[in-house]
């Protein structure tokens, strides 16, 4: 591959990349800034080298906010995706409905985070929330505030509702851009619901299906309002998530140089595992190329 | 392997349709002998597809009743109709090999393993595919997808049929060619009914040895490339078949005399009869131009307007009084500087409210 060298490219690149540098790389040298230094105010640092990166790296405190936000996540995605396919699969093509189902399906992206936190606040109480009063009288012990199972469910309910709409939009763009023939020729061919799902559906949706859990992955990771609505984090630490415990750290403790290098270790994992579902995705199936390049 | 006949079959989208216009496809009462090879010509919007749809069991048709041999199949699946399809744009699998793709059909019903790979293998060579067998179907170009498309088809020996639903559309001049001399090959050697969907005629009268014309939903013609040609039966299966198409006038006939404008030929039958609208339809092919002496009384002044030359032929185009008329000419006789038309009286049609009238002999 010979690729041209061209100098005039960079002039295009250029407002592209001053709008990044004052958007992310500038404050994002600020943190890396606070990260390598200690202060206790008044414009006045001390030298700290990697010493905070150690001490987060080594603090169980951030271990277990990071089992927890990875267990998040994992609930998330195995239930909002293989959900989400699901619906997406059941609502019609055409006809009166569609438009119906999916402005149904758009409402919830619709409300902001804080505001689905409050919903379920109160919709969880015992007192006077709906589900709550509800599953008291049924018998059922349910307090978010006091339990760790029933905050986390809580949260995760929250999730898959305030969610799983955005992957059946995205599967559903997806499923309605395969042509007709394909569905006829597979009948043609005898095939099954099951081997049309897997052969001409899921092959057909897996770029928007990549997206889709890419965005829910890293969305799910950097969860923050709901559960500081909700309990603010506990029972105890139960749902302190890394978001949650970077703030306490930050503004409650003014920690900054801790906070500042569990940042960038915060963001460098969700790097990190982004990059690792894409390969994963993007490879999946490709396998079978391989000897075919060796042939020719 | 079947005989496969559509008994009154109407098809109409709406599913509460009200006038004849509703209807896509409007009573067609025909029978597809077992092995032929067929062309379902016509112009786009016809209703073409939707009948190819109806014969394979994608769509169940709004009246009549589809018989393969005796039974009927009206209601039943493609899958239980044991049909081929292959349509206008190649399908294929894309995460399977292109050998997976064509074992796909055998495996959904359950064939042996010996005899999937066996019969994939034959296939592979049929379609000079031995080579990519192991490839994934995706990367492949658009005509060997398509021959893919029509593997999975040929794959079954026993299909009742195999339909495709205009199958060059996307391939390349130079191997539609190609394809299309596999197609008629593989019809000889499988012996399989073959339907086959265009709007391109060259395709229709080279594959087909009968060809379907279509029109607005209704079945105008049936009949071999020859019959299609010397004798439309109607005007517009004339028009469509031919390139110029025929060319399609109205006249007055007394008895034994055509008579337009100041004109008069003397046809090889006589008309008697006639009523409604009267039109007289004569093929390019089969009219003159000779100088005024050689035409003598039989010639027709002919106004020349332009001369298109198309290779071994040329296209002569202008009026005999108002009437535009086409002429093919070759390539190499000039034409006289004042022409006369000459129509050949046994190849004249008449045509009776577009319908062909045959004279009285």
């Amino acid at each position: 591959m010979n690729k041209p060298f061209n100098n005039k490219a960079w002039f295009f690149v250029l407002p592209v990349f001053v709008l990044v540098a004052i958007s992310a790389i500038i404050p994002l040298m600020t943190v890396v800034n606070y990260s390598v230094q200690d202060t206790f105010g008044n414009n006045v640092f001390y030298w700290a080298g990697t010493e905070w990166f150690k001490e987060v790296l080594h603090s169980s405190r951030f271990h277990d906010a990071l089992g927890r936000n990875l267990l998040f996540s994992a609930i998330i995605l195995a239930i909002e995706i293989p959900l989400g396919i699901c619906i997406a699969l059941t609502l019609p093509k055409k006809g009166f409905w569609v438009p119906v189902c999916l402005i149904l399906m758009a409402l919830p992206l619709l409300i902001p985070w804080n505001v689905v936190g409050t919903i379920w606040q109160v919709f969880g109480r015992a007192d006077i929330g709906l589900l709550g009063n509800t599953l008291m009288r049924l018998g059922m012990d349910y307090n978010y505030a006091t339990n760790v199972f029933d905050a986390w469910a809580t949260i995760v309910v929250m999730d898959v509702w305030h969610w799983t709409s955005l992957v059946v939009l995205l599967c559903y763009a997806g499923l309605v851009s395969i042509p007709e023939a394909y569905y006829q020729a597979a009948r043609i061919d005898g095939a099954s619901k099951w081997k049309v799902f897997k052969y001409i559906q899921l092959p057909k949706i897996k770029r928007v299906l990549l997206i889709a859990v890419l965005l829910r992955f890293m969305d799910s990771f950097m969860i923050y309002t709901e559960p500081f609505v909700l309990t603010g984090g506990g029972p105890g630490n139960s749902t302190t998530f890394l978001s949650i415990d970077l703030v306490k750290t930050a503004i409650g403790q003014f920690d900054l140089g801790p906070a500042a290098a569990m940042s960038l270790i915060y963001f460098l994992i969700v790097l990190l595992l982004s990059w690792v579902f894409y390969t994963v995705m993007e490879n999946y199936g490709a396998e079978k190329q391989d000897p075919r390049v060796e042939q020719d | 392997m079947a005989q496969i006949t559509l008994d009154n079959i109407a098809h109409s989208f709406n599913p509460y349709p009200g006038s004849n216009a509703d209807y896509a496809l409007k009573n067609i009462d025909y029978q597809w002998d077992d092995g032929g090879a067929y062309a379902l010509l016509g112009p786009s919007g016809c209703g073409k597809t939707t009948l190819l749809n109806i014969i394979s069991g994608l769509l169940t048709p709004s009246n009549g009743r589809v018989l393969y041999d005796s039974n009927d199949m009206t209601l039943l699946t493609p899958e239980l109709r044991n049909i081929a399809q292959v349509f206008q744009f190649p399908v294929i699998y894309d995460t399977m090999t292109v050998a997976e793709n064509l074992a796909f059909p055998l495996v959904n019903r359950g064939v042996d393993r010996s005899e999937i790979n066996k019969r994939v293998d034959d296939m592979l060579q049929t379609l000079e595919l031995s080579d990519k067998a192991n490839r994934r179907a995706q990367g492949l170009t658009a005509d060997e997808k398509q021959k893919i498309s029509l593997g999975r088809g040929l794959v079954r020996y026993d299909v009742s049929a195999i339909l495709f639903d205009e199958p060059l559309t996307v391939i390349d001049p130079h191997m539609k060619w190609q394809l299309r001399t596999k197609l008629k090959s593989l019809h000889e050697q499988f012996g399989h009914t073959m339907i086959y969907v265009t709007h391109d005629q060259t395709e229709a009268l080279t594959f087909a040895d009968k060809v379907v014309v279509m029109y607005e939903g209704n079945v105008l013609q049936v009949g071999t490339p020859e019959e299609l040609f010397d004798q439309p039966e109607h005007t517009f299966v004339g028009y469509f078949i031919g390139s110029p198409g025929m060319n399609i006038f109205p006249a007055s006939i007394n008895g034994q005399t055509l008579t337009l404008g100041s004109n008069n030929v003397k046809l090889s039958k006589g008309y008697s009869n006639l009523n409604g609208k009267t039109e007289v339809g004569i093929r390019p092919e089969f009219i003159s131009l000779a100088s005024k002496e050689k035409a003598g009384t039989r010639g027709m002044k002919f106004k020349l307007d332009t001369v298109e030359d198309v290779g071994r032929l040329k296209i002569v185009r202008g009026k005999i009084e108002d009437v535009t008329v086409n002429v093919i000419v070759d390539e190499d006789d000039s034409i006289p500087t004042e022409p006369y038309a000459v129509f050949d009286p046994e190849r004249i049609c008449v045509y009776q409210d577009s319908f062909l009238i045959r004279g009285d002999a």
